[in-house]
């Protein structure tokens, strides 16, 4: 008798392992495996700072999380429906987030008592009851994964590492995934270890039978397609997306793309993906230190190159100098902020939003930028196109705010039109006489890019301030007092789009407004409280300096504005300071995106006065 | 070289020049804008790029590209440009505090990598800018404003420090000599990859007198140890000989002419030019001067650009539309 089909709106499963078990790898086929179904989705990877830390500890969990739907989905989702956990500590790291009802797969062979006192538990949870509010799934894993093998020529060790292809063929059947992607995917990866692919192929479809065959699982699911806007649609984290709009832009303005690194988690992503585009004529210069990179990156926008440097928190204080060279040079530069937990080291490999202050203001002396943040995985592709845009039309240093979430959590992105996206012009100064390097353009306020090469035109610059128009050292206060302001006018002038508010019904007292990662959370919560009759608006800023120019109108509209960060406080701060407006913070900074449910309740609560 | 005529004039930017009378700046900047011409290169293909430091003005008063950039950074940001832009010819004007100390890493990775960048190092022995504090080069003991008790630092020596870093060339003059400081700028341009050039340059107002002893006619010639390829490296005085795996100076009336090493600055094993920096101490009492290493090795920027050409050679040139369109991509209709 075939088992029953139950067809779902919406899943969230995560898998979660140590970090050699391939966590991340596993949730990535079955993303996207899930992706080519048609179903929308987020994902969410959660793992360790330590390459390996400590084999079946807490301290070494690794885990992955996907939400898959028939509707539109923008975030991973609050609680997983199925948790699939390769060894006690992962589902000791992870039962807490388990709704009770939920699925819970586990390989029971890891659940020794060795392995089970290494993580503090006292008793077996599998056998002292302690989990009967779950459906459990006590699979043994290894061993069949190691029996399956039998016939390959592989020791027991190197069988055992296939077992995450066994729960991946497990839950590939559970939810009607195909298969065919998976094993091409694997062909091609193993494709020099003939052995090695065959064990994955096998430990794959003896998972997949065995969810067919046993009556340890009586239901597979189904879940419909989403209605999506018709296209050609990929899966992309924000990492990659970044990396593409760089190219794209780069492809746009006819420059050289020229990006100076320092590897740091978790931006190094960009690195690698441009590293691999050097078909696009990029130069990808891996710097000596995260001050190199700046400098180099200024050099090359210097000679007429499309100057880029990616990094994170800490590489920014590092490159804070350099950056203020940016500004007094007046020349386009771009520096990705892919934010991490901080202060210092801080968390490395967790999300935050706590260097919004740092790129505001974290230099020495009147020193303003542009700021621009990313709001989702596929915006980091238009963010980085604007960011290109803005730089080179004004010559400025523009900063791009991404964060862990978005850098490395994944979505479908609807593959924009190559001939759609907008040429950007770049002009540079031509020989003439009597050149000033610092003759503005009224309109932008933008000084030429006289770039070396240029006969007539050779001039000095540098750190020290400079006279108006000529460029020259000057220390005329007056000049000085002048040119710091023009710096600040030409920063306020650059032209971004006005805030878009969604607000359907037109009367509502309180505003959602978040920047950068939180859209996801926050247009998730504010789609539960709308179908539960509440008026409320939602906005979001991708642009914060200078800020949209009607963003002070719409703040007096709303008596109420809620914003979550995660960090204490940085946007309402200049929201407060610059608008005169009171803003309600809901504020955390655990390493993790908000939950949908806690943004609603914070909602709740400004809805409720 | 091109059939270009530009003279000395032509390399004289308007600014009037600041350093303070007598400083041995002013004679490096006369040198160089009398070399110029001679590379036959237009103005605007030369860019000078300098740090932070009494030297590091130096780029104000040349009608070329300059930048005056941050302290200790040049060498980092000159890679950039160097990389980006292999037409141009590129300069960086540094210090001892500014190369060595705060700029230290970005100096010993440009020469690791062997950037083309021709590397300016003006060895003044103090921190001049900042009003005299000792600086890397500084002689141990040496009494300054931030050493009232005598500086307890041991100082690098900038050439076994460039040798070190693998530079493909190096090299060690002197402000005043205009000759010889000529002829080792004409060696370093012509030299295809990193260049690192130690001037020694007086600072009359904080460390004078730091090179009497190479400078003074009736001591230099017994301290400077002439490094001329394919002849005997000796002074006035003296001469440099083997001993076991090092070398060594000796009084020529004790050896015989045939006992003294023969220069080769092509000498591909590194530990030769490494042994003849040793041979100097803080005291200045035999100072080889001249090309202590010049070997050939792919300069970076033709490394990359090389890698470019090869990789858009056999794939072609990247095709965007085929880039958004990478990985498993799915309809939706």
């Amino acid at each position: 008798m075939p088992k029953p089909i139950v067809t779902l709106n919406s899943v969230v499963i995560r898998f979660a392992g140590d970090s050699g078990d391939g966590m991340q790898l596993t949730g990535d086929r079955f993303t996207m495996d899930t992706a080519s179904l048609g179903n929308d989705l987020s994902t969410l990877p959660n793992y360790p700072a330590e390459i390996r830390a400590p084999q079946g500890t807490l301290l070494g969990v690794s885990s992955f999380q996907l939400h898959f739907a028939d509707h539109h989905v923008r975030s991973p989702g609050d609680a997983p429906d199925v948790l699939v956990a390769m060894n006690p500590a992962a589902l000791k790291a992870n039962i807490k987030d388990m709704p009770r009802g939920s699925t819970i797969i586990v390989d029971k062979d890891e659940f020794t008592s060795r392995n089970l006192t290494k993580v503090g538990y006292d008793a077996n949870p599998l056998e002292d009851g302690s989990m009967d509010s779950y459906k459990v799934h006590a699979v043994a894993l290894t061993s069949m994964t190691v029996g399956a093998l039998s016939e390959l020529s592989l020791s027991r060790k190197e069988a055992e590492r296939s077992k995450n292809m066994f729960a991946l063929g497990i839950l590939t059947w559970m939810f009607h995934r195909p298969t065919e992607a998976t094993q091409k995917f694997l062909e091609a990866k193993f494709a020099k270890k003939p052995e090695i692919l065959k064990a994955n192929l096998l430990a794959y479809q003896s998972g997949w039978n065995y969810g067919e065959t046993t009556e340890d699982f009586s239901t597979s699911y189904e879940i419909a397609p989403s209605k999506m806007q018709a296209g050609t649609y990929r899966n992309i984290s924000g990492n990659t997306a970044l990396a593409l709009g760089l190219i794209a832009a780069s492809e746009k303005s006819d420059l050289q793309l020229f990006l100076g690194s320092y590897p740091i988690t978790p931006a190094s992503d960009i690195l690698h993906e441009l590293s691999k585009q050097k078909k696009f004529n990029i130069i990808a210069f891996q710097a000596e230190d995260e001050i190199a990179a700046v400098g180099a990156a200024l050099g090359a926008s210097y000679g007429g190159a499309l100057g880029i440097t990616t990094t994170s928190g800490p590489g920014i204080a590092l490159k804070s100098e350099m950056i203020g060279l940016g500004v007094m040079l007046e020349l386009p530069l771009i520096i990705v902020d892919v934010q991490r937990g901080g202060p210092s080291t801080g968390l490395p490999t967790k999300t935050e939003q706590s260097d919004l202050l740092q790129v505001m203001y974290g230099r020495n002396g009147e020193s303003p930028a542009v700021v621009l943040a990313a709001s989702t995985p596929s915006d980091c592709f238009e963010m980085a196109f604007e960011a290109v845009r803005i730089a080179t039309t004004y010559r400025v240093p523009v900063f791009l705010l991404s964060d862990g979430y978005i850098a490395n959590g994944s979505e479908p992105w609807r593959i924009p039109d190559v001939d759609s996206l907008p040429a950007i012009p770049v002009e540079f100064a031509k020989t003439q006489e009597n050149f000033q390097p610092y003759l503005r353009d009224p309109k932008t306020l933008a000084r030429p890019w006289a770039i070396p090469g240029t006969p007539g035109i050779e001039h000095r610059i540098g750190g020290l301030e400079k006279a108006d128009k000529t460029g020259g050292i000057s220390y005329d206060p007056l000049n000085h007092d002048f040119m710091v302001r023009t710096r600040a006018a030409k920063i306020e002038g650059v032209e971004v789009p006005d805030l878009v508010v969604d607000d359907p019904t037109g009367d509502a007292e309180v505003l959602f407004l978040g920047w950068g990662s939180t859209y996801g959370p926050i247009a998730t919560a504010v789609e539960a409280l709308r179908a539960n009759g509440q008026k409320i608006a939602q906005a979001h800023l991708r642009y914060i300096n200078p800020f949209p120019k009607n963003l002070g109108d719409v703040l007096s509209k709303y008596p109420r504005v809620l914003t979550p960060e995660m960090n204490l406080g940085q946007l309402a701060m200049l929201l407060r300071s610059k608008y005169m407006k009171d803003i309600v913070g809901y504020n955390m900074v655990r390493g993790l995106p908000f939950s949908t449910a806690e943004l609603i309740e914070a909602a709740m609560g400004v809805l409720d006065v | 070289m091109s059939d270009l005529t530009l003279t000395k004039k032509d390399f004289t930017s308007d600014q009037e020049v600041r350093w303070c009378p007598g400083c041995g700046d002013y004679s490096i900047l006369s040198s160089m804008q009398a070399f110029l011409p001679e590379l036959g290169l237009p103005r605007e293909n030369i860019v000078f790029i300098s740090g932070i430091g009494c030297s590091s003005r130096f780029p104000y008063y040349l009608n070329t590209f300059g930048m005056h950039s941050v302290h200790g950074r040049a060498p980092a940001i000159a890679s950039g440009l160097a990389i980006a832009r292999p037409d141009l010819t590129v300069f960086v004007i540094t210090g001892d505090g500014d190369a060595l100390s705060i700029g230290g890493n970005h100096l010993i990775h440009a020469l690791r990598r062997n950037v083309e960048l021709k590397i300016l190092l003006f060895n003044n022995r103090i921190y001049g800018l900042t009003k005299g504090q000792y600086s890397p080069t500084s002689e141990q003991g040496k009494i300054t404003k931030s050493s009232p008790l005598g500086s307890l630092d041991t100082p690098f020596n900038p050439i076994s420090l460039a040798i070190g870093a693998e530079a493909s060339f190096v090299a060690r003059t002197i402000d005043s000599d205009r000759k010889h400081l000529t002829d080792t700028l004409r060696a370093a341009t012509a030299h295809k990859g990193s260049a690192l050039i130690e001037i020694y340059q007086n600072c009359p107002i904080f460390n004078d007198g730091a090179f009497d002893i190479v400078k003074d006619a009736d001591t230099k010639d017994a301290s400077l140890l002439q490094m001329i390829d394919g002849q005997p490296i000796k002074s006035a005085t003296h001469g440099v000989v083997r001993n076991g795996n090092s070398l060594e100076v000796v009084e020529l009336s004790t050896v015989d002419e045939s006992q003294l090493i023969v220069h080769d600055s092509h000498n591909p094993d590194p530990s030769y030019a490494f042994s003849l920096s040793r041979l100097s101490g803080s005291a200045l009492s035999h100072v080889p001067v001249g090309v202590f290493r010049d070997v050939e090795r792919a300069g970076y920027g033709s490394m990359v650009h090389g890698q470019l050409e090869e990789i858009i050679g056999s794939q072609g040139k990247g095709d965007l539309k085929k880039l958004l369109h990478g990985g498993d991509t799915w309809e939706v209709h």
